[in-house]
């Protein structure tokens, strides 16, 4: 598999503040990328570095294999940043024509691009009319302008009501569908869970976790379970090799899993010891509660 | 090269603000044909524009070109707000990430500064022409075509002029205070003048000689005013008892001096550019 970006001990500080924090990772083609974290937690500053728009304090980056400028490497990427920028006097079309001149891609990509996103219709009214969900669309259209080696999205459903959210989204499952590479960059987190294979986990600017959505926690879940008699079935578990950490909340017991084990051959097992569970969840944790667990944030972060 | 200058020709022609204020500075500028029709009494003489020489070849190069000259502030809007408009859109940021190199912005916005001041230029030679051939004394094309170095004179100020402009629109962020940081800077410029000539070199030449440095005071120094240079005006002086000894031509070191602000100008603001976190 070919390189598409890859981040070497990437440093930025404003001022005091380090924003992004010798941070290193790569990006391979055909992968979803997730980047999470609290806002302020650097993922504008890293994209915003790897795309020529902010300086780099140390550290260094390369695109595709480090073979061409940063400004020519970008002609092959899509990206869309923050809130949609285009000139407001403009069209939708004479918009991405100008895009399709800055990235020397011929103007006929304009028609595919907004048939894409489904703007058609709209493409000879000025971008200032539009809705922030038809800015956003064009905005998605302008990057696939090029049809891109890997689209970067930084937080594209922001501000967006529930049906624009919805729009963007299926446009974005569209397009992983057809195998281009994205970096989605995010605070929430079920929409990088729905979309991503790989997630990198960013806190003030560190990265706390690289790697595969699956691979996050090496846990095997945990299962929830309820009985007539707690007191013997929290023995039997505490006796048993095939569970860590074990915790009541409430009337439930919640026991974390060391090994692979399946809910059936667990209520057999447990029945085998004479305890009838009345209660039984076999769950892995979702990618919220992996999230917090790894950010062990005491602010309230954003969590949809 | 090409490709840079259309993408900023596209920019500058959608937009109807950047149009209006364009064909008003052709139509100034065309609108020099009416000081001809000028015409009042001075100290019992009367005085048509027309006849006092002002647009006899090869004078009228000097005349329209200073006075074509004064409407370049027109264009400057222009340079300004397509400079601060790409800050307040956002739209810098989107041009460089849709791969644009921040030499490329520079070098395109450079270029557009090129074609207006070469527009503006081939435009006051026509009218000038035109002009001439119907008011003029003398139209022997080897007494049309002297003193072509006036439109040379022209094309430096306002390409330095713009270049300028260019600088505090990127510097400024905002088009009204880039502006209004134009008319502060002239302001300095007669400060600093007044301080070297009343106060540091009294009652010398230094002060002339050190403001013509300055960047405004030297574009201003390439085409100087030509009302006193007419023969009419000159006797009307004598009678009054003043005398004008002044050297009309354009100076090659005037020309370097603009050139160099021009330089150091497009440098400042791709500088500017490159360290800005945007």
């Amino acid at each position: 598999m070919s390189t598409i970006l890859e981040i070497k001990n990437l440093t930025k500080k404003f001022g005091k503040l380090v924003a992004v924090n010798d941070l290193s990772f790569s990006i391979e083609k055909g992968n979803v990328y997730g980047i999470l974290g609290p806002n302020g937690s650097g993922k504008s500053t890293t994209l915003g570095i790897v795309l020529n728009v902010v300086n780099k304090t140390a550290g260094d980056f390369a695109w595709f294999g480090g073979n061409t400028s940063t400004h020519n490497a970008l002609k092959k990427v899509g990206a869309i940043i923050e809130s949609p920028n285009f000139y407001p006097y403009m069209t939708a079309k004479q918009n991405l024509e100008l895009v399709c001149k800055i990235k020397g891609v011929p103007v006929t990509q304009v028609q595919k691009a907004l048939k894409t996103v489904d703007l058609l219709e709209r493409q000879n009214d000025k971008f200032k009319g539009f809705s922030l969900g038809m800015k956003q669309r064009l905005a998605i259209a302008s990057a696939l302008l090029n049809d891109p080696e890997i689209l970067i999205l930084d937080e594209p459903t922001n501000g967006l009501d529930p049906q624009g959210i919805h729009q963007i989204r299926e446009i974005i499952k569209k397009i992983a569908s057809e195998g281009t590479t994205i970096l989605l960059a995010s605070h929430l987190l079920d929409e990088v869970e729905k979309v991503c294979s790989h997630v990198v986990i960013l806190r003030k600017g560190k990265s706390l976790y690289v790697g595969s959505v699956d691979g996050m926690n090496a846990s095997f879940g945990f299962v929830t379970m309820e009985c007539a008699d707690m007191e013997a079935l929290k023995k039997v578990l505490e006796a048993d090799t095939n569970f860590g950490v074990i915790k009541t909340e409430g009337e439930k017991i919640v026991a974390y899993l060391t090994k692979e084990i399946d809910a059936a051959s667990l209520n057999k097992l447990l029945f085998e010891k004479g305890i009838t569970l009345s209660h039984l969840v076999k769950r892995k944790e979702s990618l919220e509660e992996q999230f917090l667990e790894l950010t062990k944030n005491t602010t309230n972060p954003t969590l949809n | 090269m090409l490709r840079l200058l259309s993408i900023e020709i596209q920019k500058i022609k959608l937009n109807k603000a950047a149009k209006v204020i364009t064909a008003v500075y052709f139509l100034l500028i065309i609108a020099i044909a009416l000081i001809a029709s000028i015409e009042f009494n001075f100290a019992q003489v009367n005085f048509r524009i027309a006849d006092q020489g002002f647009f006899n070849f090869p004078f009228i190069w000097h005349f329209n070109t200073y006075v074509a000259g004064i409407l370049k502030l027109f264009l400057a809007i222009i340079i300004v707000s397509m400079m601060s408009n790409e800050y307040s859109y956002r739209t810098l940021k989107q041009n460089l990430i849709d791969g644009m190199s921040k030499k490329e912005f520079i070098t395109s916005k450079f270029l557009t500064v090129l074609m207006f001041a070469a527009i503006s230029t081939v435009f006051v030679f026509l009218v000038s022409l035109i002009l001439g051939f119907f008011f003029s004394d003398h139209t022997e094309l080897a007494v049309v075509f002297r003193d072509m170095e006036y439109l040379l004179a022209y094309f430096i100020k306002l390409v330095g002029f713009f270049s300028f402009c260019l600088f505090l629109g990127i510097f400024v962020k905002r088009s009204a205070f880039a502006l209004g940081f134009l008319v502060i800077w002239q302001i300095i410029e007669g400060i600093i003048y007044g301080v070297l000539k009343w106060q540091l070199f009294k009652g010398t030449e230094i002060a002339e000689k050190i403001i013509n440095f300055f960047p405004l005071e030297s574009m201003a120094d390439l085409i100087k005013e030509p009302v006193t240079r007419l023969g009419g005006v000159q006797t009307l002086a004598n009678q009054v008892g003043e005398e004008f000894n002044k050297d009309y031509n354009v100076q090659w070191y005037t020309i370097l001096i603009v050139l160099i602000w021009t330089t150091i100008f497009i440098y400042g603001s791709y500088a500017i550019l490159k360290r800005r976190d945007l």
